[in-house]
């Protein structure tokens, strides 16, 4: 048995027997809730051989499901790195009137349902928004477009980097960069040579988990994208139609590319988590 | 405000109100400016706007679009459903904190690592994979059909897509607290005579209480929200198995503005209210606990 730092004997504890049941439920309740439905996803997208399975995947909607995946992906989770990072340099390094309440409004789409933050575009640029008749007359459209589906991505992804970095950041206090600023560094300087390299690992983790949701984002998306096949139309969101249209082995195969990202994000994260536990803050939320 | 800027020129600490408190870092200017813009323009003014539109709908129409029947059943099935899972992952979900925290055994890391795939899982995968197993031709709803009930397309179906999607947030929520309890308490509670199950009643589970609140209510807010994971397997019959979201989604798409945005709104205002009261509720447990 590998030497646990962290283990640690009492004096009593539960006997032998209540052990065994307590692991073994565990064991049980996992299976049946996590392990089952992934199973699931692989069997089902393999249930007719691996040419249907290849031809569930490179049909021209699911690759351009793929792309615009990618796409917004690559379009969200650099805005919401950028915010998290001025998020927790304003948070974490100073002290104002009113932080409590800033902290309560960023994890507030955490709280929302999807559904209702795509909803909340579809009011204000949708055709019956309150945006909509301006937006039609000058030829842009948002909502059953692409940028409708980065916007409604944004928001569900919007907490995820700065609520890694905010207590990172708070626990590694200012001494550092005061230290650098009363040495002369600009501040530019100072964050990227001072905080940058103390928070990097958190921020990796944050992205990784912003990625994951935006990469899988569903209800949100499926108000403000229309549905439009090859167009506006997302890996989450061409599972469903494909699902709808009794198209399993198809459904499952675009499904199963899906679980094999999330159990990469699993496997990236369980790393940073093992090896930069110390630097990585609120790793076990 | 106790910072102040160590070996630095210091600054005469200003008297009275101040917004800032004094320092020589740079950049709160830009990067707090840059927060609330685009914490506004991303979350507040759509919000906003959305309550803004639900009002110009009108009292009288607000409370008749409410409290239709159908729409009364959703928010039953909804807060009804997610309430039941969040119970549900409350007990299964520290024992497997428990599990993690407390024993050594192989295959521990894996599991730990595991416990977060309903975050990492996109919820529309984890619906269709549900739905495979429960449905009366899949894996467990064959089962079940040759016993005699439903699971898929009752609300059962619907608990148990809750119940995925919450059970992370009661272990993340639980495990620090696990981790951080002094063993002395517990052995000095055995050596005063105490049984295991005594000093779990009696002097842990106090200590775990609050934290466990916590994820019920992550879970129980994430459960009523939760649409993807919960669409296929629901069945969505009016009445029986729909939920809220979907109502709203199938009001947008009649073009019923009017009444999805009430729903919405409604939803946002219960759910509200609910975290509200368990706050509430985790204070006084945290206060009966200091004592």
């Amino acid at each position: 048995m590998p030497a646990d730092p962290h283990s640690r004997r009492p004096a009593v504890g539960e006997g032998p027997v209540t052990r065994l049941a307590l692991i073994g439920l565990a064991i049980l309740f996992l299976a049946a809730f996590l392990a089952l439905p992934l199973a699931a996803v692989f069997s089902q997208a393999l249930a007719k051989g691996f040419g249907a399975f290849l031809k569930g995947l490179t049909d021209p909607d699911a690759l351009s499901a793929i792309q615009l995946t990618l796409t917004v992906a690559a379009i969200a989770v650099p805005l919401n790195l950028v915010f998290g990072v001025a998020a927790s340099w304003a948070i974490a390094k100073f002290n104002f009137r009113g932080k409590s309440l800033l902290l309560a409004l960023i994890d507030l789409p955490f709280s929302v349902s999807p559904v209702i933050s795509g909803l909340v575009y579809v009011l204000l640029f949708g055709l019956h928004g309150s945006f909509g008749p301006w937006l039609r007359d000058h030829g842009v459209q948002i909502i059953f477009a692409v940028p409708g589906v980065v916007m409604a991505t944004v928001f569900v992804t919007f907490p995820f980097v700065a609520r890694e970095l905010i207590p990172l950041m708070q626990e590694q206090g200012v001494e550092d960069e005061e230290a650098a600023i009363v040495l002369g560094a600009s501040g530019w300087q100072t964050f990227r040579l001072v905080t940058l390299p103390n928070i990097r690992w958190g921020l990796l983790y944050g992205v990784l988990l912003c990625n994951a949701r935006a990469m899988g984002e569903f209800g949100a998306v499926s108000v403000v994208s229309g549905h439009i096949r090859g167009k506006t139309n997302t890996m989450p969101l061409h599972v469903e139609i494909l699902y709808n249209e009794y198209n399993f082995v198809a459904a499952f195969a675009v499904a199963s590319l899906l679980a094999l990202l999330a159990l990469v994000t699993l496997a990236a994260k369980a790393i940073l988590e093992w090896r930069f536990a110390d630097q990585i803050a609120a790793a076990k939320r | 405000m106790t910072a102040v800027a160590s070996g630095a020129t210091v600054r005469p600490a200003k008297r009275g109100w101040s917004f800032l408190a004094p320092t020589i870092l740079p950049g709160f200017g830009t990067a707090f400016g840059f927060t609330l813009a685009y914490l506004c323009l991303i979350v507040l003014i759509p919000l906003g706007h959305m309550a803004l539109r639900a009002a110009d709908v009108g009292w009288d129409r607000f409370w008749a679009i409410t409290l239709a029947p159908r729409v009364l059943h959703a928010f039953y099935v909804s807060f009804g459903c997610a309430l039941a899972a969040a119970l549900i992952n409350a007990v299964f979900g520290l024992v497997v904190a428990w599990v993690l925290v407390r024993y050594r055994f192989p295959g521990r890391r894996l599991i730990d690592a595991m416990v977060d795939l309903p975050f990492a899982l996109p919820t529309s995968v984890a619906g269709i994979a549900l739905t495979a197993i429960y449905a009366p031709n899949g894996w467990i709803g064959a089962l079940a059909k040759a016993a005699g009930f439903k699971i898929a397309f009752t609300p059962i179906g619907i608990v148990i897509a809750l119940v995925f999607v919450g059970l992370p947030f009661i272990v993340r929520t639980v495990e620090p607290v696990l981790q951080d309890l002094d063993a002395e308490v517990e052995e000095a509670a055995a050596s005063l005579g105490a049984t295991r199950w005594q000093t779990f009643i009696k002097v842990l589970l106090p200590a775990i209480l609050p934290a466990l609140i916590t994820g019920v209510a992550l879970a129980f807010a994430r459960g009523v929200g939760e649409y993807g994971s919960v669409i296929f397997i629901a069945g969505n019959i009016p009445a029986v198995s729909e939920i809220v979201p979907l109502l709203i989604v199938a009001r947008l798409e009649q073009y019923d503005y009017a009444g999805a945005t009430v729903i919405a709104t409604a939803m946002m205002g219960v759910s509200f209210l609910m975290l509200l009261g368990i706050n509430f509720l985790q204070r006084w447990t945290r206060s009966r606990h200091a004592r």
